[in-house]
C-alpha cells in the first residue's frame, strides 16, 4: 500500500492547460524553475528532449509548456499556447533537439540557458506524473529536489562553516529547513547546496546569505504550491 | 480523527459520526492541512467553475486538437440532442457530451481540472455536473460531491493507481468513473453503502481496460473513453440507488483493479507500443505526426 497522505485536490487538481500532465504541466513547471535557476534576463534556450519527450513533444505541445515555463508562465495560464509567439515578443529565442541517448526517466529535459550577461546554464529535470517534477542537474552537478517546496541553491567553496552559516541565517529569519542536502565534485572545490524550507525565504534573506564569505551565488525557486 | 486508507474505514466513520462520505472527505482535508472548512470549499468551486468553464467552451466551440485526430465533436453531438435525435436519450446524451467537451477542450490545450488525470478529465464533470442540473442540485451540494469523488479517488491512489503508465486506461477512466458514480449516489439523497455499489459497479465494468493512444497522445481513443465513462457512472448509480448491492466489496474490487494492472503488459500502459497504437492505421497516423 502507498504510504503517501494524499490531499483532496492532489486526487482533484490541479488546474492546468491540456492534454498531459505529465508532457504539459509537468514541463511547463520544469521550464519554469529552470528560469528561476537561471535568473530573468534569459535571452536564449535549447531544448534537449529524450525518450518520450522527444517523440512525442509536438502533439502534447510540451514545445510550447517549456517555452511557457521560460518565460514565467504558470501550468495553468491560458496564455501558455500562445508562448512561442510571447518569447519572440521578450526577444528570448528558443530550439528543440531530440537527443536518442537514454535518460534516467522517460519524460526527461536538458535546458542549455544562456542569459543576456552570456552566462550559460544548464538544468536537467523529469517530469513524473501527474504534474510532479524532479530537478536533476544543474550545470553539470547531480542534485534532486521538486519544486514542492520554498528550495534555496547556493553555490558555494567547499570548506568548513558555510553550511553553518547560512542555517545559522535561516533560523535567525525562523526559516525551517524541512529536507537538506550539500553536493560537490571534488573535495575544496565548488559545490551546491539545496535547502527546501516550510517558510518563504525574502529577498532580503537571500541578499544576506549570498554576501557569507564563500558563497557565489544564492538562488531561490518558489515553491510550485505558491502559484 | 478521519483518516481513512480503504472503503470499509471510511464507511465506518460515516457511521461512527452519522454523516455522509463528502463530510469525511471534509474533514479528512481539514485534519491534514489546517485549512478551514470554507477555505477547502472554495478552493473546490473554484476547481467547478473551470470545469463548467471547460464543459461551455467544448459545446459551443469547434475546438481543434493538437495533433489533429479529434475536434467538435462535443458540439455535434449537442446538436443531436437539441434537435432530439439521440438514441440514449437527453440525459445520458447531455452527459456524455459534456465529457468529449472538456476531453476535447484538454486535446486542445484548453483549462481543465485533471479529474483525476487530464486523459480522464471529461468524466466527472460530464456526470455530475449535468446530472446536479437536471435535478435542481445547488451549487453547494454539487462541492460536496466533487468532495466524495476525491474520497474514492484517494482510497484508490493508496490502493492501486490513478495512471495509465501504472494501470492502464481502467486507473484512469475507470477511476473518474466510479469516483463519480459514487459522487451521484450522495447526490440523489443515497447511502454511503450504495455510494460505494456504484463505485465498486463502475471500476468493474472497465476493469482490464488497457491505455493505447495513438501516436502515444491523449486524443483517440480518450475522448471516446471518457464518454463511456461518464455513461457507466450515470447506470452504476442508478443500479445502486435502486438497491443492487456488489457481491465483491469496494476494496476487493480496487485491488482487483491493481492486479490487473500489474499484470498488463507494458505495451498496454500509456507506450503507445500495443492496442490501437499498433494497428496498421496507427503506426500510419504516427509517422505521420513526424513529418
Amino acid at each position: 500500500m502507498d504510504l503517501r497522505e494524499y490531499s483532496v485536490f492532489d486526487i482533484m487538481g490541479p488546474v492546468m492547460i491540456g492534454p498531459s500532465s505529465s508532457h504539459t504541466a509537468g514541463a511547463a513547471r520544469l521550464a519554469k524553475i529552470a528560469r528561476q535557476i537561471a535568473g530573468d534576463d534569459v535571452k536564449e534556450v535549447q531544448f534537449i528532449l529524450y525518450d518520450s519527450f522527444a517523440n512525442t513533444y509536438k502533439g502534447h505541445g510540451t514545445d510550447k509548456a517549456l517555452v511557457a515555463g521560460i518565460i514565467g508562465l504558470d501550468p495553468d495560464d491560458e496564455r501558455l499556447p500562445h508562448s512561442f509567439e510571447l518569447a519572440k515578443e521578450q526577444n528570448i529565442s528558443f530550439s528543440f533537439v531530440k537527443s536518442d541517448k537514454d535518460a534516467s526517466h522517460p519524460n526527461t529535459v536538458r535546458m542549455v540557458i544562456k542569459n543576456k550577461s552570456g552566462d550559460v546554464i544548464e538544468v536537467l529535470g523529469s517530469s513524473i506524473g501527474g504534474g510532479n517534477v524532479v530537478l536533476k542537474e544543474i550545470n553539470g552537478m547531480s542534485v534532486e529536489f521538486t519544486g514542492e517546496y520554498e528550495t534555496l541553491i547556493t553555490k558555494h567553496i567547499d570548506k568548513p562553516g558555510i553550511i553553518a552559516m547560512v542555517t545559522k541565517v535561516l533560523s535567525e529569519h525562523m526559516i525551517n529547513i524541512a529536507f537538506m542536502r550539500v553536493y560537490r565534485q571534488l573535495k575544496g572545490d565548488m559545490a551546491i547546496m539545496v535547502i527546501e524550507s516550510d517558510q518563504t525565504i525574502p529577498e532580503d534573506v537571500r541578499i544576506r546569505i549570498e554576501h557569507i564569505d564563500g558563497i557565489e551565488k544564492a538562488i531561490v525557486v518558489d515553491s510550485i504550491n505558491k502559484a | 480523527m478521519y483518516q481513512f486508507s480503504s472503503g470499509f474505514e471510511l464507511l465506518e466513520l460515516t457511521k461512527k459520526y452519522n454523516i455522509p462520505i463528502s463530510e469525511v472527505v471534509i474533514n479528512y482535508e481539514h485534519e491534514m492541512t489546517g485549512d478551514s472548512k470554507d477555505t477547502l470549499i472554495e478552493k473546490m468551486a473554484s476547481n467547478l467553475d473551470v470545469m463548467r468553464k471547460s464543459i461551455e467552451r467544448g459545446l459551443k466551440e469547434d475546438v481543434k486538437s493538437v495533433g489533429g485526430f479529434i475536434g467538435g465533436d462535443a458540439k455535434r453531438l449537442y446538436d443531436k440532442i437539441i434537435n432530439n435525435f439521440t438514441i440514449s436519450g437527453e440525459t445520458v446524451s447531455k452527459a456524455v457530451a459534456s465529457a468529449v467537451a472538456v476531453s476535447e477542450v484538454n486535446a486542445a490545450m484548453g483549462k481543465i481540472v485533471a479529474a483525476p488525470t487530464a486523459g480522464s478529465s471529461g468524466v466527472i464533470p460530464g456526470a455530475l455536473i449535468t446530472i446536479a442540473r437536471k435535478f435542481g442540485k445547488s451549487d453547494d451540494e454539487l462541492i460536496k460531491s466533487l468532495f466524495t469523488s476525491s474520497g474514492i479517488g484517494i482510497i484508490i491512489a493508496k490502493n492501486a493507481t490513478l495512471s495509465g503508465a501504472e494501470g492502464g486506461c481502467q486507473a484512469e477512466v475507470g477511476s473518474a468513473s466510479a469516483m463519480a458514480a459514487a459522487a451521484l449516489v450522495e447526490l440523489m439523497g443515497g447511502s454511503p453503502e450504495e455510494a460505494l455499489n456504484a463505485a465498486s459497479f463502475a471500476i468493474m465494468n472497465l476493469l482490464g481496460l488497457v491505455c493505447d493512444p495513438v501516436a502515444g497522445l491523449v486524443e483517440v481513443p480518450c475522448v471516446t473513453r471518457n464518454a463511456v465513462g461518464a455513461a457507466n457512472a450515470l447506470i452504476c448509480a442508478d443500479l445502486a440507488l435502486s438497491g443492487m448491492r456488489s457481491i465483491i466489496p469496494f476494496d476487493d474490487v480496487v485491488s482487483a483493479m491493481d492486479s490487473v494492472g500489474k499484470a498488463m503488459p507494458c505495451a498496454l500502459k500509456e507506450t503507445a507500443e500495443g492496442g490501437l497504437a499498433k494497428t496498421a492505421t496507427g503506426i500510419k497516423l504516427k509517422m505521420n505526426m513526424r513529418e
